[in-house]
């Protein structure tokens, strides 16, 4: 909050309920529900016809479903950072965005189990990960993590939400029957006591110590599909930070996004100020120069030995096939935004919502290029296939579906700020009131 | 019936099962007794017994059985007892005819276009000459594919068969991308076969029918070892370039000439591919030296998208 302006709890109850789509925001919602729908007839065309409606064949066996997939599971983890770090570092700016974190954290991990569902040659059979999953696998490591990290997440995101709910059960005029409902099913046991907020406070502060370590697995294990194995671009022992570093720069890049869009669309300027952008930025800074640090260890290292299996890969990318992609990576991507941000007049709303837009569309890309170029150089010669096996560009169904899932987590988003306070209202009366006794 | 070599040998096991059947149940619960009210041909076969007597029924009695009682799933994944098998591949015999390859494309029915064997034009350094490399699946003792399997779809053998149960392969493709050797292939589409060899029960040791969404490979024929033949590759090929057998027995064949397998590599120096990489193959190479075709003899047969690559 801004120094000077305290708010009354109902100024602040009356700004942050949550408010029915405009216009924009039909147009927006209408959007992403017909780009998720062309999303689900590819994947019914999949599911039909096989994965021979992809274009991966056996050299490149994962494609921008996988890459998609570490997007997403890169991106959730800035709940953590956000609600986990932040809290435990006492870091009080914060408080009015652990929502917007943890809601981005939630929708991205569901939708990284979507995604590597729709991966899966047998979809039907993904029980056999139960009746016979053995442990030594990394991917039954990723199925273990992900779905603590998915209840940890939820948890996080819900018991914050209890006082909220109670507001939102008391101003029954503001919302329609079924969001009552909704909200009573949800919430109706919160009466508000000293004992309920002595066992949620407490609850949340095992929640966050707990997530931090959960966190750096589900993003380490995701590494390791790549790094245990051998080919060059992902035999590396860097691989785990290297990851972890890129997931907390996507993630607040992705949360200065949303600040943006929220604070402007519903006008949360008193709410998100100029405060956060500035400290936000920062912290962005310091995360895309960590990025662009293990960037450094992972790619010039390597290309100062050049070994013969690393050679071909390392080209592809500084020179050949993938160089245009690859600059812009790293340059859109990192380098870019490091520079915007370094200056006090890029850390302000607009340049900052430019950045952050920059580092998460880099770090799409980014991940396209860790998962495909090293499938197109296997240690012996691509020899004795049709041609189309010597290439990749994904086939329509495959954009469809990427991006009906993209599309699909903007849209969780969007609907769970339609009908839940996007900024946290007890929390935010809470700090006003201690405010107002420090002045 | 048609008068073809396969409802020759049909009828021939038919007629088998049918006497193991009469002469071992009684009348009354008779597994074997046809369903419906037979009608007597009058024309008579003789039959060989259990017992070794010589027996006559009516060949209305013979019933073709579609799908032979095959391996438990438990005993495929055991693998043969007191096996170790080995191949080896003698790169100074093989001048790219192929014949590998289409043999076990056609007895695994793989699907066109890909290949459980390739014979990769390799060329190690500027200065060194080219030769032509079939390569199989390596059957590694430490395999990478095994390790990352979620579901144990892909497992190793006592014998020392790396197997894939395609009932249980869920797609995820991650063996693939662990193998070092680029040996696996996927079936993006639903494998062409005719419909009797689709209907058939999977098996781990045919390999057998392939099925859409899954990931196959070569699997050393242990089905054809079983009845004591050898993998469709080795047979297949007229230069005898692939030898294969039991490492304790110490000795490999292709069928014309055996060798003890110890004394071969030691001899002529075989080797493995990628040893620095720790997975162990089942497969070695002889190096391609004072060799029976010159490189270029293989040429014609190249695949013509592989040809700029040297």
């Amino acid at each position: 909050m801004e120094k000077n302006t305290i708010l009354s709890s109902e100024q602040i109850t009356q700004d942050l309920l949550p408010k029915k789509f405009g216009k924009i925001g039909l147009i927006w919602t209408t959007t992403l529900v017909i780009i998720c729908l062309i999303g689900a007839y590819a994947y019914f065309r999949q599911l039909k016809y096989g994965l021979a409606v992809t274009n991966m064949r056996d050299y490149v066996s994962w494609g921008i479903y996988i890459s998609n997939f570490v997007f997403f599971v890169a991106i959730s983890l800035v709940g953590s950072l956000i609600t986990a770090i932040f809290r435990i570092a006492k870091v009080k700016w914060a408080t009015p965005l652990t929502r917007i974190a943890e809601i981005i954290a939630v929708s991205a991990i569901v939708f990284a189990s979507l995604i590597i569902i729709v991966d899966m040659g047998r979809p039907e059979r993904f029980m056999n990960l139960f009746l016979h999953g053995r442990i030594q696998s990394p991917i039954m490591w990723d199925v273990i993590v992900i779905a603590t990290y998915f209840c940890i997440s939820l948890l996080l995101l819900y018991l914050p939400l209890l006082p909220d709910l109670k507001i939102l059960i008391r101003f029954k005029e503001k919302t329609t029957n079924s969001l009552y409902k909704l909200y009573r099913f949800q919430g109706s046991f919160w009466k508000g006591t000293r004992e309920q907020f002595k066992i949620s406070e407490k609850s949340i502060n095992v929640l966050c110590i707990t997530i931090i370590p959960v966190a750096f697995c589900i993003h380490t294990v995701t590494s390791w599909l790549f790094a245990t194995t051998y080919r060059p671009g992902w035999d590396s022992t860097n691989f785990g930070a290297y990851f972890i570093s890129g997931a907390f720069l996507v993630g607040a890049g992705g949360v200065v996004v949303a600040m943006y869009v929220f604070r402007k669309y519903y006008k949360l300027e008193k709410y998100i100020t100029e405060l956060h952008f500035e400290n936000m930025g920062r912290i962005v800074v310091l995360l895309a120069l960590l990025y662009l640090y293990f960037n450094v260890n992972e790619y010039l290292v390597p290309a100062f030995k050049m070994k013969k299996s690393e050679e071909a890969h390392l080209a592809s990318l500084f020179t050949g096939d993938f160089a245009p992609m690859f600059w812009f990576a790293i340059l859109v991507g990192m380098i870019l935004p490091i520079i915007i941000l370094l200056f006090k007049k890029g850390r302000k709303p607009f340049p900052m919502f430019i950045a952050g837009v920059m580092i998460v569309v880099g770090a799409w890309f980014k991940r396209y290029l860790i998962v495909t170029p090293t499938l197109l150089h296997p240690f012996l010669p691509m020899q004795e296939v049709p041609a189309n096996f010597h290439h990749y560009f994904p086939s329509w169904e495959e954009w469809a579906i990427a991006m009906g899932s993209l599309a699909g987590a903007l849209l969780v988003i969007t609907f769970f700020a339609r009908i839940y306070p996007i900024i946290p209202i007890q929390e935010t009366i809470t700090e006003q009131h201690e405010e107002q006794e420090h002045q | 019936m048609e008068n073809t070599d396969k409802s020759r040998r049909e009828f021939l096991i038919s007629g088998l099962m049918a006497t193991a059947a009469l002469a071992g149940c009684g009348e009354n619960n008779n597994p074997f007794a046809p369903d419906q009210e037979v009608k007597l041909t009058g024309e008579k076969v003789k039959l060989l017994s259990v017992n070794g007597e010589i027996i006559e029924i009516d060949k209305a009695f013979l019933k073709p059985v579609p799908d032979l009682p095959t391996l438990s799933n438990s005993e495929e994944r055991k693998g043969i007892p007191g096996k170790k098998f080995a191949m080896v591949i003698d790169l100074s015999r093989c001048k790219n005819l192929k014949k590998c390859q289409s043999a076990c494309n056609h007895m695994h029915f793989v699907h066109p276009g890909q290949s459980w064997i390739k014979v990769l034009s390799m060329q190690d350094s500027e200065q060194s000459s080219p030769y032509w490399q079939p390569t199989t699946c390596m059957h590694c003792d430490e395999p990478p594919c095994v390790k990352v399997c979620p579901v144990d779809a892909t497992f190793k053998r006592q014998d020392g068969i790396v197997a894939i149960d395609s009932d249980r392969c869920v797609g995820c493709r991650f063996c693939m991308a662990a193998c070092p050797y680029s040996t696996r292939v996927f079936n993006w589409d639903a494998p062409e076969m005719p419909e009797e060899v689709a209907k058939q029960h999977y098996s781990c040791e045919t390999s057998v029918p392939q099925k859409k969404g899954t990931v196959g490979k070569c699997d050393f024929c242990p089905d054809m070892v079983r009845k004591g033949a050898l993998p469709h590759c080795v047979s297949a090929c007229p230069n005898g370039v692939f030898l294969f057998g039991d490492i304790n027995e110490d000795s490999v064949t292709n069928g014309a000439e055996t060798f003890r397998f110890s004394d071969l590599i030691k001899d002529k120096a075989g080797y493995r591919l990628m040893e620095d990489l720790g997975t162990k193959p089942s497969v070695y190479y002889l190096p391609p030296v004072s060799r029976n075709f010159p490189y270029e003899t293989g040429v014609e047969n190249q695949n013509p998208d592989d040809l700029h690559h040297h």
